[in-house]
C-alpha cells in the first residue's frame, strides 16, 4: 500500500523513468485550440433562380500536408440545406454533430415545424459567437445555403468571430480571392440572381474551382457541388476536375520545358 | 523528479510531478475582434432625425457584401421593425453591432410588456449605456448611434463609444469615415467657422447661430456626406440606407453609391 495519495495512478519513475515536462506549458492559459490544425480550403456558392448551388474540395491538410483526400466538407441538413465548412476539420466534425443531434430533435418533436436555411444559419452564427466570446473559437469560416421562411434562395455567411454577411455568391478562404471576382463579374448586380440559370451557375463554380486548383496549393481536383432546388437537395461528391490547360505555362519561363 | 519525503533516498519510489517550466508563456493568439469598416451619420431636426449609414461590409481589402445594413429598428412589433419608434446604428466590429443590436431590442420589448408603454428615448440611452458598461473589460467594438424623438417631439440623437460614455448631440458621424464626415457636419449643420458678412470691424464677426434645419436639406447634406466620403474611403461605399424617424413613423429611403 502506497500511503502517499498525491502519488496514486501516477507512473513510478522505476518503472517508466522520470517524465519530462520541459514541452509542457503547465502555467498560463489553454493555447491548444487558440490554432487550426487540420484544416479544409475554400467553399464557394452562388444563387440562381429557384435554388442555390454551393462546392468545396474533398481535401483536408495538415498544414502543407494534403492529409485527407476523401473528406466531405459539404453537409446536408433536412431536405433543404447544405452547409459547407472551411477551417478546422475537427471543429467541422463537432459542429456536425451539434446540427445531428438538433436535426433529431427536431424531427421526433410534434410541433410539425422544420428549421429552414435561415434559421439553421442564425443558430451556427450564436454558436460561433458564443465561442469567440469565450476565447475558445471553432475554427471554421462556413456558407448555408438553402430557402428562408418565404422559400425564396438563401445563402449566407458566418465565421469563427460570430461575422455575419450575406451576398447573391460568396466563397470563404482563398476563393474570396480568387472566385468571388470570377463569380462577381459572371453575374454582375444588375443580373439578380432570378437571372441565372441553374446551368449558369454550376457551371461558374466547377470554373471557379478549377481556377482555385491551378493556384491555390491547398486544393485538390476532387470536390463536391450540391445544388438545393425546390425539388430537394442533389449531391455529388466525386466530381474531378477537367479540361485543365496548362498551354500558358509553355510561355512563362520556369513553368516549361524550355531550361534558359 | 520529486522524492516523496520519509524514506531512505536508496530505496525511495520515485514519482514524476508536474512542475513549471522556464519555458516563456505563450499568450493567447486569438484576437476576438475584426473591423467591418464602414460608416454612419445622424442628424436631428426639429421634429425629426436621421440616421444613415453605408451598406459595405469589409474584411481587410476583401469586400465581404455590398448589402450588409448598419442602422437598425428597435423595439418593432415583428422582425421587419414594423411600430419601431427608435433606431440605432452601429459601426466596427459587425459581430458584436449584431449582437448589441438584439439585446437592445429584446430591452425594448420587454420594457413595453412589463409597463405597458413606450420606452422614451431618453431611458433607452441610458440604458444602452448600461449595456455597454457591462462589457466594460471585453468591450463590444461598436460605435453606436441612437436616434428617435423626445418626450416634446424634437429629434433626439444619442452618440456612444464602445464603453458606453455617451452625449445628446445635433449630429454626429462614425465610424471609418468619422473624421472626413464629422468636419462637413461642424461647419453645415453647426455653422462652425461660418461669420454673418458684415457685422462687425475687421475680423470681430459675428458668429452665424445654429439653428434646426428643414428636412430636404438635411437629406442632402447626409448625401453629400457619403457620396465624399466614398471618394477618398475604401471601406465606404455601395449604398446608402437612410432612415428617417417623424412622429409618423420611421422611413426607408436606399440611395446607390459607387462600388468601387
Amino acid at each position: 500500500m502506497n500511503h502517499f495519495p498525491e502519488a496514486w495512478g501516477r507512473p513510478r519513475d522505476d518503472v517508466y523513468g522520470p517524465y519530462n515536462p520541459s514541452y509542457l506549458q503547465t502555467t498560463g492559459p489553454k493555447t491548444h485550440t487558440q490554432s487550426p490544425a487540420v484544416t479544409g480550403t475554400s467553399v464557394v456558392a452562388v444563387k440562381f433562380n429557384g435554388g442555390v448551388a454551393i462546392a468545396a474540395d474533398n481535401l483536408a491538410s495538415y498544414g502543407s500536408l494534403a492529409r485527407f483526400t476523401d473528406v466531405k466538407r459539404l453537409r446536408k441538413f433536412g431536405n433543404s440545406a447544405v452547409v459547407g465548412f472551411s477551417g478546422d476539420v475537427s471543429d467541422m466534425q463537432y459542429i456536425d454533430r451539434l446540427l445531428e443531434s438538433i436535426d433529431i430533435r427536431e424531427n421526433y418533436s410534434t410541433h410539425g415545424n422544420t428549421l429552414n436555411a435561415k434559421n439553421l444559419h442564425t443558430y451556427l452564427s450564436k454558436v460561433l459567437y458564443k465561442r469567440r466570446s469565450e476565447f475558445n473559437p471553432l475554427w471554421n469560416h462556413i456558407l448555408v445555403a438553402g430557402f428562408d421562411e418565404d422559400k425564396k434562395p438563401f445563402l449566407s455567411s458566418a465565421d469563427l468571430l460570430g461575422t455575419t454577411f450575406s451576398a447573391p455568391h460568396l466563397a470563404t478562404g482563398f476563393g474570396a480571392h480568387l472566385a468571388v471576382p470570377i463569380l462577381r463579374r459572371l453575374f454582375p448586380d444588375e443580373k439578380p440572381a432570378e437571372a441565372v440559370s441553374r446551368d449558369e451557375a454550376v457551371a461558374a463554380l466547377r470554373e471557379c474551382l478549377k481556377v482555385l486548383w491551378y493556384r491555390d496549393a491547398r486544393s485538390l481536383d476532387k470536390y463536391s457541388i450540391a445544388v438545393i432546388s425546390e425539388a430537394g437537395i442533389e449531391i455529388e461528391e466525386d466530381q474531378q476536375i477537367e479540361a485543365q490547360s496548362w498551354a500558358f505555362a509553355e510561355a512563362i519561363k520556369g513553368y516549361g520545358a524550355q531550361v534558359n | 523528479m520529486t522524492t516523496l519525503t520519509g524514506q531512505p533516498s536508496s530505496e525511495a519510489i520515485g514519482y514524476s510531478f508536474s512542475k513549471a517550466t522556464s519555458a516563456p508563456i505563450r499568450e493567447h493568439s486569438f484576437y476576438p475582434y475584426t473591423d467591418n469598416g464602414g460608416s454612419t451619420l445622424g442628424i436631428t431636426g426639429s421634429d425629426f432625425a436621421i440616421l444613415a449609414g453605408d451598406t459595405r461590409s469589409v474584411a481587410g481589402y476583401n469586400i465581404n457584401s455590398r448589402y450588409a445594413p448598419k442602422v437598425f429598428k428597435i423595439g418593432g412589433d415583428d422582425e421587419t421593425g414594423e411600430g419601431a419608434h427608435i433606431l440605432l446604428s452601429v459601426v466596427g466590429f459587425a459581430a458584436d453591432g449584431q449582437a448589441l443590436k438584439e439585446r437592445l431590442d429584446a430591452v425594448v420589448k420587454m420594457y413595453k410588456y412589463q409597463h405597458g408603454k413606450p420606452m422614451s428615448v431618453m431611458a433607452c440611452a441610458q440604458r444602452l449605456s448600461t449595456i455597454f458598461y457591462q462589457k466594460r473589460f471585453f468591450p463590444y467594438y461598436v460605435h453606436a448611434i441612437l436616434a428617435g424623438l423626445d418626450e416634446d417631439g424634437k429629434g433626439a440623437l444619442y452618440s456612444y463609444d464602445p464603453v458606453g460614455s455617451y452625449e445628446r448631440e445635433q449630429c454626429r458621424a462614425a465610424g471609418s469615415a468619422a473624421s472626413l464626415i464629422m468636419p462637413f457636419l461642424d461647419n453645415q449643420v453647426n455653422f462652425k467657422n461660418q461669420y454673418i458678412p458684415g457685422s462687425g470691424e475687421g475680423h470681430a464677426l459675428e458668429p452665424k447661430k445654429p439653428e434646426p434645419l428643414p428636412r430636404n436639406t438635411v437629406e442632402q447634406l447626409v448625401r453629400d456626406a457619403f457620396t465624399s466620403a466614398v471618394e477618398r474611403h475604401i471601406e465606404v461605399g455601395d449604398g446608402l440606407q437612410m432612415m428617417v424617424i417623424t412622429k409618423g413613423g420611421i422611413e426607408e429611403i436606399y440611395y446607390p453609391l459607387k462600388k468601387d
